[in-house]
């Protein structure tokens, strides 16, 4: 009986999924891009960097950087710890 | 309907994913279905950037005359597969201490022993 | 886990040293070329897993030690939140060392050009330290977990 009712809430899921991906709007055209296009003529003069996307990571948006090797420090911090109770 | 085709990949991820987060009941078979749907996130942010065309973002040694891909979205990707790596070690970590403690992955046993 | 045989040994030894060296060459090219910090402390730690696989996890306690791996750990981030706090004339992660004449200082040619290692700013400095952290988190993560993995097979097997 359960799995009867979670076959059919899978099956309505999955057709939402399947029917907006063939009606989004056609791969490759992106719509609005002024942010990406002042980043590709500026990023050289600014940074000195030849990478965009490296500038862009380091520099212009450091602040997810800073983020996200917090959160790969946090994670083994909490692996360390989760190991540690066996020694009496 | 054939261009949308990454996007269709997409969906198909996803839903994969869902499938078995849902009707499976072994934990690393969890633990791979959570890894499938960040996996699929991750590909849905790279092909939202991507013009007809283009060339890498990058001026080293580049064929001359071509425009370039939207750089903003790979930035992004970087730092979520950076989060997906945490969250698959914390969770393969915590399958393997209720291995220690239970002697079993089952999730319906799991759940009735208690201490 | 055990070891495995003297084939995967010996071609174990051969190789080992050339991924470490390519995974350093992409974390120090990463403002010229693909790749970066993250990139490259990735195929770093995918050759500490190969040492740790062909050799066993009892063996590879003798070359590969945790305390190593989590003091470079702790330097890598330090370094970064350092280089972090010294624009801060300006504002925080401020660029101070890019078009200066200084380290790292040279301003890049517009357009195409094949690139100069000597441009970027604090940009090289960055993927240094981000590259360091992320290959000893791998280093930590993988003897962890193999040396917790042994008492658990302990105690199935008593």
């Amino acid at each position: 009986m359960k799995k009867i009712i979670f076959g059919i809430a899978f099956i309505i899921f999955f057709s939402f999924l399947i029917v907006s991906a063939v009606n989004m709007r056609t791969f490759g055209e992106p719509t609005i891009s002024e942010m990406d296009d002042y980043f590709i003529e500026n990023a050289q003069s600014e940074t000195g960097a030849n990478n965009v996307v490296t500038s862009i990571v380091f520099d212009y948006r450091g602040f997810d950087t800073l983020g996200e090797a917090t959160v790969l420090f946090t994670a083994v911090v909490g692996i360390v710890a989760l190991f540690r109770g066996g020694k009496k | 309907m054939i261009g949308n085709l990454p996007y269709i990949a997409v969906a198909i991820f996803i839903g994969l994913g869902i499938y078995t987060l849902m009707f499976k009941k072994n934990l690393i078979k969890i633990a791979i279905g959570v890894c499938l749907i960040e996996n699929g996130v991750n590909l849905f942010l790279i092909t939202l950037g991507y013009k007809k065309g283009a060339i890498a973002p990058i001026y080293t040694q580049a064929p001359s005359g071509q425009a370039m891909v939207l750089p903003t979205p790979q930035a992004l990707t970087l730092t979520s597969i950076v989060i997906g790596i945490a969250t698959t070690a914390l969770i393969l970590s915590v399958a393997m201490m209720i291995y220690k403690h239970y002697g079993t992955l089952d999730t319906d046993q799991v759940r009735r022993l208690r201490g | 886990m055990k070891e495995m045989s003297r084939i995967v040994k010996t071609v174990t030894n051969f190789v080992y040293g050339f991924i470490i060296i390519f995974g350093f060459y992409i974390i120090a090219h990463g403002h010229l070329t693909p790749g970066g910090g993250f990139q490259g402390g990735a195929v770093v730690g995918s050759a500490f897993a190969l040492l740790l696989v062909s050799y066993g996890s009892l063996n590879s306690n003798k070359f590969l030690k945790k305390d190593i791996f989590s003091l470079f750990e702790n330097f890598g981030l330090t370094l970064f939140i350092v280089l972090g706090f010294s624009g801060l004339g300006i504002t925080f992660f401020y660029n101070f060392l890019a078009n200066s004449g200084s380290w790292f200082g040279d301003a890049a040619v517009i357009g195409i050009n094949p690139g100069d290692m000597n441009t970027g700013g604090v940009i090289p400095l960055m993927n240094i330290a981000v590259g360091l952290e992320v290959l000893s988190a791998f280093g930590v993560i993988l003897l962890t977990m193999a040396r917790g993995a042994e008492f658990t097979k302990k105690k199935e097997n008593s």
